[in-house]
C-alpha cells in the first residue's frame, strides 16, 4: 500500500497529469484576465489551493479546479520524490538530474515569494523625505497623539485587526477603541443626498454628516476597494470609577483623506485611515524626477529618479540614481522606477522585498545547463550513431 | 549536363535576385528623386530618409506602397511624397486613401462600389464629420473597437497624417517660399523695433506688427503639424547635438539669430522648384542640400543612405520568393524521385537565408537594436530562427522534410511580416521599459527561438500526418526519421522556451519587481514550456509513441500561436504591444486547421492510406 502510493507520489504519470491541469489553469487564468483585474485573478487562480464556484463572496461554494499552489506543491512533492527515489549518479543521466533540481530551485523559490514577498509603493514630491513606503491595498487605521509639537505618536491598528468585530487591545491609549462595522468595499453620500431613510453612519465627527453603504468588491483592473470602518471610543475607567463611557462613534475611510480630530484627556488626537505604512530605518529624498521623450514623439525614452539615500545606522549618505530596468537595491528590499504623478514632477516607486528573489536567477542557471547537457549528449551519441549506420 | 542541374536553379535564382536588385536612377533633366529620396530627416525618434517616409506614409494611407492613379498610370512613393509636400494642390487629387468599411462610406452618402480609393479632395467636404466622428472612437480601448469605428479612427488618422505632411516643408499654398523667408528676415528689425516702441507706450508702426505676427503664426502652424524634423542642429554648435528642428521653428529661431539656416533656404528653394516645375533648379539645390547635410551630418546621411538601398531591395520580399522555388523544387523532387532537385533546393535555400539575414542584418544595424523589437521583427526572426534549423536537419537526414519545412515556414512568416507592417514604420522607437539590449537580445532572442522550434516541430508533423494518412508515401523509415526528427526540435523547443523564459522573469524581476506576474504573454510562454514538458514526460512514460507525438507536436502549434499572436489580441497586459483586430480570422483559421489534422492522425490505423499500402504490400 504504502509502496504503491510511494510509487505514484514519483511517478511519471503525476507529472503529466499535473501538467496539463497547469496549462489548463494557465489558459483559464490568462482568459479570465479580459474580464477582470489581475489582482483577482491572481487570488483565484495562480494564488491559491482551490478554485471555487460561483466566484462570489458569499452563498454556497464548491471546488471545481486545483489552484496554482495546490498544483505547485504537488508538482514539487513528485519532483522530489522522483529525485530521492530515482536519482543515479550516470553520466547519462546527470541532465535530467540537474534540470529537476533546478526546476525544484524555480518552484520552491515562487511558492515562498507567494507567502513571503510584499509589495509597497513609496510618491515622493520633489524634495520630499520618506522614510516609509505604502501598501497598494492594505490600509490601516492610525491613532495619532499630537500633544508633542515634535513628535507624533501613533497607534496603527492594520486592515486584518479591523476586520474582526469588538474591543482592540492597544496598551499606552488612554481610551479603548472597538469595532463595530467594518465595509470591505463601500460608498458614503452627505446625509441629506442619501434619501430620508439614511442614517448617519457615526455619532462624532466628519461621520455624523455621511451616510455609508456596503457595495460588491471590486474585481476590474483600475478598481479597488475602498474599505470604511465604524468605531466606537470609550473611556477606560480608573480604579473607584464608574462603569466606561462611550465617547461616540467614528466613521473612518479610505475615502476621508483628511484626518479627523479630536481631544481626549486634554491633549489633541488624530484620525485617519491610510494606506498601511512600512517603516525603514534609511530614508530617501526625491531630488528631481525625469521624464525624457525620444525627439519629436510621445514616445517615453526614460523616467528617472534622482534621489538621496540616508542611513544614520550605516553611515550612508549618498545620492542615487533609480531609472527603467535600474532598480537601487538596498538592504534586501529593491526600489523600482514605477510611476509619475503631479505633471511629471513626482515619482512613484515600487518598493519590493523578496527574500527569494535570487531563485530564478539560480534555477535558470541550474535547469540550462541541464536541458543542454541531456540533449547535447544525446544528440551527439545520436549523431554518431548514424554516422557508424551509413559507414556501414 | 544532370549533374550541373543544382548549381543551373542557383543561378537562376540568384539572376532572378539581381534583375531585381537594380537601383533607380533619375533620368538627366527629370527631377532627381533618388537623391531626395535619400535625405535624412527625423521622424518618430530617428533618422531615417525620404524614401521611408514616402513608403510608410503611403502604406498607412493606403496599404500599398506605390500610387495608381485613375487613369491607370502608376507612380512610385518618393513621387508621390514630393507632391505632397510641394505640390499640395496637384497631390490633392491623388487618389491616396483607401476606405474598404461600408458604414464609412455611407457616412458621406457614397455607395460600395468597386472604387475604393479616394482623393483628399473628394474628402474635404467631409473633414469635419470624419474628426468628430474618428474623435469620439479615440477613448474607447482599441480592443473593443467595431470595425466601423475602427475604420473612422483609421482614416481620421490618416487625414491628420497627410495634412501634416503638406506642411512639413513649406505652408500648403506657398507659391514663392524662398521669398516668402527672405523678405520675413528683412521685415524683423522693423518689427521689434516697432514692438519695443509699443511696450514703452512710444507711438509705433502697427502695420508692421501685424504683418509680422500673420507671417510668425503661419510659421508656428508650421512648427506645430510638421511632420517630419529636417534641420538638423547647427554645426557651429549653438544648440545641443541630437536636436534637430521642424521649418517652423528654425525660422521662428530666425527672429533671434537673424539668419536662416542653410538647410532651411534650400528646403524652401527646392520646394519653390519643384513646385513651378523647374528641373534644373530643383536637382541643382537638391545636390547644395545633399553635399551640406554629407558634411554636416555624415552619420545621418550614411544611415539614411543604407536605409534607401535596404527599402530598394526589398530583401524580405526576394527572400520570399526563394522561399517558393526551394518548396517548389522540393516537391518536384519527390513526386519525379530526384535527389538532385533537392540538393538545388539547399542551395536556393542557402541563397535565400543569406537574404533574408542580410535584411535582418540591415534592420538590427538602421535601428542599432537586436533582432526582435515588435511583432512584426518577431516574425522575420522566427522564420529566420525555422530556415535555419531545417537546414540543419537537411543536412542530418538529407530527404527533403528539412527543406521543404524550412521553405514553408520562411515564407509564411515573411507574408505574417508583411501584413503585420500596414501600421507604418517597422524599425519605430522602443517604449522606455524595452529600451535594453541585454534583455532583447537575450529573452526576447532565445523565446522567439523557441517559437521557431515549436512551429517545426508542428510542421514536421503536419508532413507526417499529410503524408501518411492521404498518400502511400510514408514508409516505416520516412515515419521514424520524422519522428525523430519531431523530438529532437521539441527537445530543442523546449530548452530556448524554458530559457527565455525564464530570461523573461528575471527581467521583470529587473525591471518591475517582480519575477512572475502571471500577465498574458508570460502566461503564454509559460503554456510552451509546460506542453514541451508534457509532450517529453509523456514520451519517457511510454503514454505516447510516434503518432501521439504528432498529434502533439500538432496542438504545439496552437499553443505556440497562441502565444505569439493569440494573448496580444486580447487586449490585456503588459506586452499588449502589437494588436491587431484583423489577424483574429487568420489565427482562428490557422488553429481550427490543426485540430483537424490532429483529427485525423487519430483516425485508425488501418484508414491512414500508407498503412493500408503496407498492409497490402506484405499480404
Amino acid at each position: 500500500m504504502w509502496n504503491r502510493l510511494l510509487d505514484f507520489i514519483s511517478s511519471l504519470k503525476l507529472t503529466v497529469i499535473c501538467l496539463s491541469l497547469a496549462m489548463i489553469l494557465v489558459f483559464v487564468g490568462t482568459m479570465a484576465q479580459v474580464n477582470f483585474g489581475i489582482h483577482e485573478v491572481q487570488q483565484r487562480y495562480f494564488q491559491s489551493l482551490l478554485i471555487w464556484w460561483p466566484s462570489g463572496s458569499h452563498g454556497l461554494k464548491i471546488p471545481v479546479f486545483p489552484g496554482g499552489h495546490l498544483l505547485g506543491g504537488v508538482l514539487l512533492i513528485n519532483l522530489i520524490a522522483a529525485h530521492a527515489r530515482r536519482f543515479r549518479w550516470t553520466w547519462s543521466k546527470l541532465g535530467i538530474q540537474l534540470t529537476h533540481a533546478g526546476l525544484i530551485v524555480m518552484l520552491a523559490g515562487v511558492l515562498l515569494t507567494d507567502f513571503l514577498s510584499v509589495e509597497s509603493f513609496m510618491r515622493l514630491a520633489p524634495g520630499e523625505t520618506k522614510n516609509y513606503s505604502e501598501d497598494s491595498r492594505a490600509m490601516e487605521l492610525a491613532i495619532i497623539d499630537e500633544s508633542d509639537s515634535q513628535l507624533d505618536q501613533v497607534v496603527a491598528i492594520p486592515e486584518a485587526r479591523l476586520k474582526q468585530p469588538g474591543a482592540v487591545e492597544i496598551e499606552g491609549l488612554p481610551f479603548q477603541i472597538t469595532i463595530r462595522h467594518f465595509y470591505q468595499n463601500s460608498r458614503m453620500q452627505p446625509l441629506d443626498k442619501a434619501g430620508s431613510n439614511a442614517v448617519p453612519a457615526a455619532t462624532k465627527g466628519t461621520g455624523s454628516q455621511l451616510a455609508v453603504s456596503e457595495v460588491p468588491q471590486a474585481t476590474a483592473e483600475n478598481e479597488r476597494d475602498l474599505q470604511s470602518v465604524v468605531i466606537e471610543m470609550t473611556s477606560i475607567p480608573a480604579s473607584g470609577e464608574a462603569a466606561a463611557q462611550s465617547l461616540g462613534t467614528w466613521l473612518v475611510s479610505d475615502q476621508l483623506v483628511e484626518s479627523q480630530a479630536f481631544s481626549y484627556g486634554g491633549k489633541p488626537w488624530r484620525l485617519v485611515m491610510r494606506p498601511q505604512r512600512y517603516y525603514k530605518p534609511y530614508s530617501l529624498t526625491l531630488q528631481k524626477f525625469t521624464h525624457e521623450q525620444y525627439a519629436g514623439t510621445q514616445i517615453a525614452k526614460n523616467f528617472a529618479s534622482h534621489a538621496v539615500l540616508k542611513d544614520p545606522e550605516k553611515n550612508e549618505n549618498r545620492e542615487v540614481l533609480i531609472y527603467m530596468n535600474h532598480p537601487l537595491r538596498y538592504r534586501g528590499e529593491t526600489f523600482f522606477q514605477s510611476g509619475f504623478e503631479q505633471n511629471d514632477t513626482a515619482t512613484i516607486l515600487q518598493d519590493v522585498y523578496n527574500p527569494s528573489f535570487v531563485a530564478p536567477y539560480v534555477a535558470c542557471v541550474i535547469v540550462a545547463a541541464g536541458l543542454l547537457l541531456q540533449f547535447g549528449y544525446h544528440f551527439v551519441r545520436f549523431l554518431r550513431r548514424r554516422k557508424t549506420n551509413h559507414a556501414q | 549536363m544532370k549533374r550541373y542541374s543544382p548549381w543551373i536553379a542557383l543561378a537562376i535564382a540568384a539572376l532572378w535576385v539581381l534583375s531585381n536588385s537594380r537601383m533607380p536612377k533619375a533620368a538627366p533633366g527629370e527631377f532627381d528623386l533618388v537623391t531626395f529620396g535619400k535625405i535624412p530627416v527625423l521622424s518618430d525618434g530617428r533618422n531615417k530618409p525620404f524614401d521611408t517616409i514616402a513608403r510608410n506614409s503611403l502604406l498607412i494611407l493606403r496599404g500599398k506602397q506605390t500610387l495608381r492613379l485613375d487613369d491607370g498610370r502608376s507612380i512610385d512613393a518618393r513621387h508621390w511624397l514630393a507632391d505632397v509636400l510641394f505640390n499640395a494642390p496637384v497631390a490633392d487629387k491623388y487618389p491616396s486613401f483607401v476606405i474598404h468599411n461600408p458604414e464609412v462610406l455611407g457616412l458621406f452618402g457614397w455607395e460600395q462600389n468597386d472604387r475604393k480609393y479616394f482623393s483628399y479632395a473628394e474628402l474635404q467636404p467631409f473633414l469635419e464629420k470624419i474628426d468628430t466622428h474618428g474623435g469620439q472612437v479615440e477613448g474607447v480601448e482599441s480592443a473593443k473597437r467595431s470595425p466601423y469605428q475602427t475604420a473612422i479612427y483609421n482614416l481620421r488618422n490618416s487625414l491628420m497624417l497627410y495634412q501634416r505632411l503638406k506642411n512639413t516643408l513649406r505652408p500648403e499654398g506657398a507659391n514663392d517660399f524662398a521669398g516668402e523667408i527672405d523678405a520675413f528676415v528683412k521685415t524683423i528689425p522693423g518689427a521689434l523695433e516697432a514692438t519695443a516702441k509699443s511696450g514703452k507706450g512710444e507711438p509705433f508702426d502697427q502695420e508692421k506688427i501685424n504683418a509680422f505676427s500673420q507671417v510668425t503664426t503661419s510659421f508656428e502652424t508650421m512648427a506645430e503639424l510638421a511632420y517630419a524634423l529636417p534641420v538638423p542642429p547647427d554645426p557651429s554648435g549653438s544648440s545641443p547635438r541630437e536636436e534637430w528642428l521642424s521649418i517652423g521653428t528654425s525660422l521662428l529661431q530666425t527672429i533671434s539669430t537673424g539668419v536662416i539656416p542653410p538647410v532651411t533656404k534650400d528646403y524652401a528653394l527646392i520646394g519653390d522648384a519643384y513646385h513651378n516645375g523647374n528641373a534644373a533648379l530643383f536637382n541643382q539645390h537638391l545636390d547644395d542640400l545633399s553635399g551640406w547635410l554629407k558634411t554636416n551630418e555624415p552619420k545621418a546621411t550614411g544611415r539614411a543612405a543604407y536605409e534607401f538601398l535596404f527599402n530598394q531591395l526589398e530583401p524580405f520580399y526576394q527572400a520570399m520568393g526563394l522561399y517558393v522555388l526551394a518548396f517548389l523544387l522540393v516537391c518536384v523532387s519527390w513526386l519525379g524521385g530526384n535527389r538532385r532537385l533537392g540538393t538545388a533546393a539547399f542551395y536556393v535555400l542557402l541563397l535565400a537565408l543569406a537574404i533574408h539575414t542580410f535584411g535582418l542584418g540591415s534592420r538590427m544595424y538602421l535601428q542599432g537594436r537586436p533582432p526582435v523589437t515588435n511583432l512584426y521583427s518577431s516574425a522575420i526572426f522566427i522564420g529566420w530562427g525555422t530556415v535555419i534549423i531545417g537546414l540543419i536537419i537537411e543536412r542530418i537526414f538529407r530527404d527533403g522534410v528539412g527543406s521543404a519545412c524550412a521553405a514553408a515556414i520562411g515564407f509564411i512568416t515573411l507574408i505574417i511580416a508583411h501584413h503585420l507592417a500596414g501600421s507604418g514604420d517597422t524599425l519605430e522607437m522602443l517604449q522606455a521599459v524595452l529600451d535594453t539590449n541585454i534583455w532583447l537580445a537575450t529573452h526576447v532572442v532565445t523565446i522567439t527561438i523557441g517559437y521557431s522550434a515549436m512551429f517545426l516541430a508542428g510542421t514536421l508533423a503536419m508532413i507526417y500526418v499529410v503524408r501518411g494518412v492521404f498518400t502511400g508515401s510514408l514508409t516505416k523509415e520516412s515515419a521514424q526519421s520524422l519522428s525523430r526528427m519531431t523530438y529532437g526540435v521539441v527537445c530543442f523547443a523546449t530548452l530556448f522556451s524554458f530559457v527565455g523564459t525564464v530570461l523573461g522573469g528575471i527581467w521583470a524581476d529587473q525591471s518591475w519587481g517582480r519575477f512572475w506576474g502571471w500577465d498574458p504573454k508570460e502566461n503564454g510562454a509559460l503554456l510552451i514550456v509546460l506542453w514541451c514538458a508534457i509532450i517529453l514526460h509523456a514520451r519517457w512514460g511510454g503514454f505516447i509513441k510516434q503518432r501521439g507525438l504528432m498529434v502533439m507536436a500538432l496542438f504545439g502549434n496552437v499553443i505556440t500561436s497562441f502565444s505569439w499572436f493569440g494573448v496580444n489580441m486580447l487586449g490585456v497586459g503588459l506586452h499588449s504591444y502589437g494588436f491587431m483586430n484583423k489577424a483574429v480570422p487568420w489565427l482562428a483559421g490557422f488553429m481550427i486547421s490543426q485540430l483537424v489534422l490532429m483529427a485525423f492522425a487519430s483516425l485508425p490505423l488501418a484508414r491512414w492510406r500508407s498503412f493500408q499500402a503496407t498492409q497490402g504490400s506484405a499480404r
